[in-house]
Order: C-alpha cells, then structure tokens, then sequence
C-alpha cells in the first residue's frame, strides 16, 4: 500500500492546490474556535467546506475535518454544530480531542469516522485502544515525542491506524497538553486554538539588534539584518543554571523525509504535514515531494534526497524525536 | 474547603522525601496524592518507602490517593499504571492510559494534568467512574463555575490548583539532560540539584519559567489567595497544594487558616511575601487574564536581573 499523504489547507485555494498536487487527504477547519490553528483570514466557512469537500472528492482525495480544541464549558454547542456541519458537508472523517466530544460524535454522529487528534497525546497502544474500544476511534495521530521504535511497538499492539508528522512546526511538548502559551499570553492552544499568538508579538530595535517579544517576554534577540525566528515560547533563548541557549529546542523545524522508509516498515498508515497556515504554493511543493518520495518507496526505487530543504525558511531541519537521542 | 496535598512534582532525595510526608502526618490537610508523576526513572530510589508512607498518613487520618505518571510511553511504564490499579487505593489519573487498566465503574480521581475543559468531559468521566477532579490550572473562574455545577449534578467533587508553581508542560525530553549535554536515557539525574526546579529566565533576566526534567512549570508560584471567596462560591471543595521543599507544612495551616476565615484576602499573599521574599505570586489563570499575572497589590520581586 502506497502511504497516505495527509495535506493541510487553511483555505479553499489551499486545498484545490493540495489536491491538484497528488496529495491523498486534506485536513482543514470550521474558521471559529473549534480547531487548533484559528489564525485570522484562515480556515473554512460552511459553503467553502462543503464545496472544498466535493472537489476533493471529485478528484478522489479524502477531507478530514479538524475539531480538536477542548470545548469551553458552558459553550459546547458551538463544536457540536461544528462535528454536525462537518458530516452534513460529506467529511470523511473528524479529527477529535476532546473526551466529551468524542462521547458526543460516537453517540450522536456513529457514522461519522473518527480519527483522534494529537492534541490527545495518546503515546501508548493501551491508550489507543482504550479510544478504539470506547469511542469507536479508527485513526491516531501520535505525539510528537516518539521514536520509530517506539512506533512500531504500538502498531504492533492495535488495530487502530496511527498517523506520524513528517514536516513543519515541531511541538516540543506533549501536544495539548501545554499552557506555556496562556501562561505568557493568556492565549492557549487547548482553550483558544492558539500557540504564542501574533497578537501578543513585538519586535524592537535596540542598540543594532532585533528583538523579539511575545506577551512582554523577550524570546530573541538578534543582530539586525539576521533571520528572526517566530517567538515561539518553546524555542526561545533562555538561561539557566548559569547557561544561556535554546534551552527547551533550536528554532527548528520537522523534517523526517529521509525516515520514511523505516515509518513505513514500522507500520504507519498516513504521513501527516504540518500547516494549515501556509500558502498554497508552499502546500503544492511540499506534498509534490512527499508524493513523489512515497510512490518511489512503493515502486522500489530510491528515495529523491534532499528535496524539501529549501522550503524551511533558513531554518535548521530536525527528526525530531524519532531519533531517540533527540531526548 | 478542603486541602489537598498534590504529588511532589521533583525529584528529592528518599531521605528528604521520607520526612516530608512524615511531617504531613501532623498537617491540617485533608488529603494526600502521593507517587511519580513526572518522571518514572526517578521512582526506584524511592519506591520502596511508599507504602509506609502511606499507611502512616492513613493513621493520620488522611485520605491518600496514589498518583499516576503524567506521561506513559514505555512498557515499564505501562506495566506500572496497570499495576497501581490493583492497589487497593484510589488511584489519581493523570494520564488516560490508566483507563485502560480501571475496571468501568471503579472508583478513581482525576488530576490536574487530564483535559476536563467542559461539561460532557466531567459527565463523561462520573459515568466512567471519577469521583474528584482536580481542574486544569488553565481554566478560569467562569469555567470552574459551570464544571463545579456539572460535577455537583454527578455527586463528583471539585478541586482546584490552589498553590505552587504550575505544571505548563510535560515532554518526551528530559531539559535538565540536555542542558548539561546529555540524553534523557544517559540524564545521571541532573534534576536532583534542584528541589523545588531550575528556574529559566529571559536574555533581559526576566523570570519566565522552571525546568524540572521532562516537565516545564511557570517561574511564579500560583496562589489563590485573591480567588478562595469566588472559588468557595462556586462550588469548589478543595484546594490543591504543591509540595515545594521548604516551609510546605507552614504554607498548609496559611491556607487552612484562609480557607477557615482566619485570614481576611490579601493576608495569605501578604504572608507569603514576608516568608519568602524571593518567590513571585500568580492567579492569572484563574482571573482570565496571562495565567503570570497576579492581582495582588503586595510587591512582586523585581523583573530586572
């Protein structure tokens, strides 16, 4: 079986251009609170998901709706909508989180698929099949803090399919399970959908250097005229115990392309790309690679090396923790 | 209200550990969470002097719930969670895994580092067997009071964070490791040195966080001095207080003399500053505001180096 490209979009054209460029799936959000990237200008309408839904289907690929913030109490009604809208619109599958919400699709939307968010952090197979088992999940898409083997360990222990992140933004933390970004900004992804929000950003000059503040925070400072990173709070420098770095991880970003032969082998159904918030050129090349890169492991034929180097911003590239040492 | 003692979120020596919960013995706190909840390689100096612990607190007359890992990945580990199910005491789950072990219908606690952020989540949870949730640190006020009227539907009991510095983050990599150039499998317990964490501050010598290996808390101590009248209000039972190395059994009869109306607001928070100068003070979370914000009108520490 070829791998499963799984393909952000953040908007209508995004998705067109993901689906023109070979990717299999496309996951994308309701543009309210319900899904964990909801920046301004992003994300889709009712009318734009329901026809993004059926050109996707018109050209074979599948659209996984993304609903996987933590509904605040008092105003759950807005993600149950969220979850009706999205079966009604022909999505293929949910992506869920939230324990409630996940009692309330099982029981009110059974067949609608349900695929569990990372935002669960489920890093265990006892874990998955205890979703499996209790609320019908079919799809886990693992944390990011685990390493192939400890991949191939869980597929060997469920039946539930387990979806990996390749490339983009790498959480550091145990994904939903962080409130650094609230602690700074009052902002959070579990509550509102947001990690170190550009809202609470500053840059400053001072004395030739550039600095980068988020929530009042200094996260860098560079030499004017040197990239700036995006101040994110787990990527920021920082000092302690008399040491000054990058404490925490190097601004850098996911690249496992090189690894997905071993993912393959270790059993992972679908290869996921961070980004709902890039463009949709960014997100035609990256899934032109990853395709491309899949279609040759299945033909037997060497992997393409190196392609996707370019798109990192002047970032330094990572595995992340795949590789064990990462810890 | 009540009191309740968290788990001890560092890694203390078995020595400093033992006498902490002896001391507890003689405290005015109403409960116990006691075990490993951030790191399992830290467990085995320790593990053997838990069930005395325990049977000493439950001579005290406290209620003891043991706690789980806030992250479960590996085998032993699992293995672990699976056999704190079959202890004979409540257990407090801060990782689902533990689930999977629980018989439906069992009795268990919920812990501040499990996502109840609404009501289908708390009813979800009654019906599967929780009994007390302990809310995350994050939710405020407004929250606490629908997921308090949620619980008090269900017969579960609410608590809240009350005091301590807060758990932001919990990952598959040990900082303390890599801030002395290793891995977390080869870490030779570096995050011993540091009792109560290592506290991470800005280029421009702001405090912003603590490091305590794989997990990540705020710099500030989180204190619910200003929210106790408004928590009580709404239906909060019990307050969560953190163990931190020094002066914890003084810091359990401030809050209980808070709690009991001894203290008027401000005075909790006032006795804190006078006690330790050094620590700054946070509710943010629970006003809605930047969860290090305090409302306080007591000094904080200075944010310059």
């Amino acid at each position: 079986m070829v791998m499963e490209i799984v393909c952000p979009a953040g908007t209508p054209a995004a998705l067109r251009a993901a689906v023109k460029a070979g990717a299999h799936t496309i996951y994308c959000g309701f543009n309210d609170e319900t899904n964990a990237r909801n920046f301004p200008g992003l994300n889709f309408d009712r009318t734009e998901m329901r026809s993004g839904i059926s050109f996707a289907h018109e050209h074979g690929a599948k659209v996984l709706v993304a609903i996987n913030t933590f509904p605040r109490a008092g105003s759950e009604s807005i993600w149950h909508h969220a979850v009706a809208d999205a079966e009604t619109c022909g999505a293929d599958a949910v992506i869920l989180a939230d324990l409630g919400l996940l009692d309330h699709t099982a029981r009110n939307h059974p067949g609608l698929r349900r695929h569990l968010s990372v935002q669960a952090a489920a890093a265990n197979a006892d874990v998955i099949n205890f979703y499996a088992e209790t609320f019908g999940v079919r799809r886990v898409v693992l944390p990011r803090v685990l390493s192939v083997h400890e991949i191939s360990a869980i597929n060997a222990e469920t039946d539930v399919e387990t979806e990996v992140f390749v490339f983009g933004g790498l959480c550091v933390m145990a994904e939903g399970r962080c409130s650094l970004s609230s602690y700074a900004t009052g902002l959070s992804p579990n509550m509102n959908g947001v990690c170190s929000p550009a809202s609470h950003v500053e840059y400053e000059e001072d004395d030739g250097a550039l600095d980068a503040r988020l929530g009042g925070y200094l996260i860098h400072r560079v030499e004017r005229n040197a990239p700036a990173p995006y101040p994110t709070l787990c990527k920021g420098c920082f000092s302690a115990g008399g040491k000054t770095g990058h404490l925490f991880e190097d601004p850098v970003s996911l690249n496992a392309e090189r690894l997905i032969p071993q993912l393959q082998k270790a059993g992972v159904t679908a290869l996921k790309i961070e980004g709902r918030q890039r463009s949709k050129s960014y997100v035609a090349q990256v899934v032109r690679n990853f395709r491309a890169a899949v279609d040759a492991l299945d033909a037997g034929r060497p992997l393409p090396q190196g392609m996707l180097a370019r798109l990192s911003e002047g970032q330094a590239m990572t595995t992340g923790a795949y590789k064990k040492t990462w810890r | 209200m009540e009191l309740t003692v968290g788990p001890n979120q560092f890694f203390w020596s078995a020595e400093r550990w033992e006498s902490f919960y002896s001391d507890l013995t003689q405290s005015t706190v109403d409960r116990v969470v006691i075990g490993e909840l951030v790191c399992s390689k830290r467990l085995p100096f320790y593990q053997d002097r838990i069930p005395e612990a325990v049977s000493r607190l439950l001579d005290a007359g406290k209620e003891v719930t043991l706690t789980t890992l806030a992250l479960v990945t590996l085998k032993r580990e699992l293995k672990l969670t699976a056999e704190l199910a079959d202890m004979g005491v409540m257990v407090e789950i801060n990782d689902l895994t533990a689930l999977a072990y629980i018989p439906n219908g069992c009795a268990f606690s919920v812990g501040p580092l499990v996502n109840v952020y609404n009501e289908s989540t708390v009813n979800w949870l009654a019906s599967r067997g929780a009994r007390r949730i302990c809310l995350p640190p994050e939710l405020p006020v407004e929250s606490v009071k629908v997921l308090a009227q949620a619980a008090k539907d269900k017969g579960v009991a609410i608590e809240v964070w009350g005091h301590g510095r807060l758990p932001l983050a919990i990952s598959g990599r040990c900082y303390h490791a890599r801030l002395n150039g290793r891995s977390k499998d080869n870490c030779q317990f570096a995050c011993e040195d540091d009792p109560d964490g290592l506290d991470v501050v800005t280029s421009d010598g702001v405090p912003i966080m603590a490091m305590n290996g794989v997990q990540t808390l705020s710099d500030s101590y989180a204190c619910t001095d200003h929210q106790i009248d408004l928590l009580r209000d709404a239906g909060v039972s019990a307050l969560r207080l953190s163990p931190q190395a020094d002066g914890f059994l003084e810091l359990c009869d401030l809050y209980r003399r808070r709690v009991d109306g001894v203290l008027a607001q401000g005075e909790l928070g006032q006795a804190m500053r006078d006690k330790h100068p050094d620590i700054r003070l946070s509710d943010g979370f629970l006003t809605g505001r930047c969860g290090a914000e305090w409302s306080g009108t007591s000094d904080q520490p200075s944010k310059a180096p």
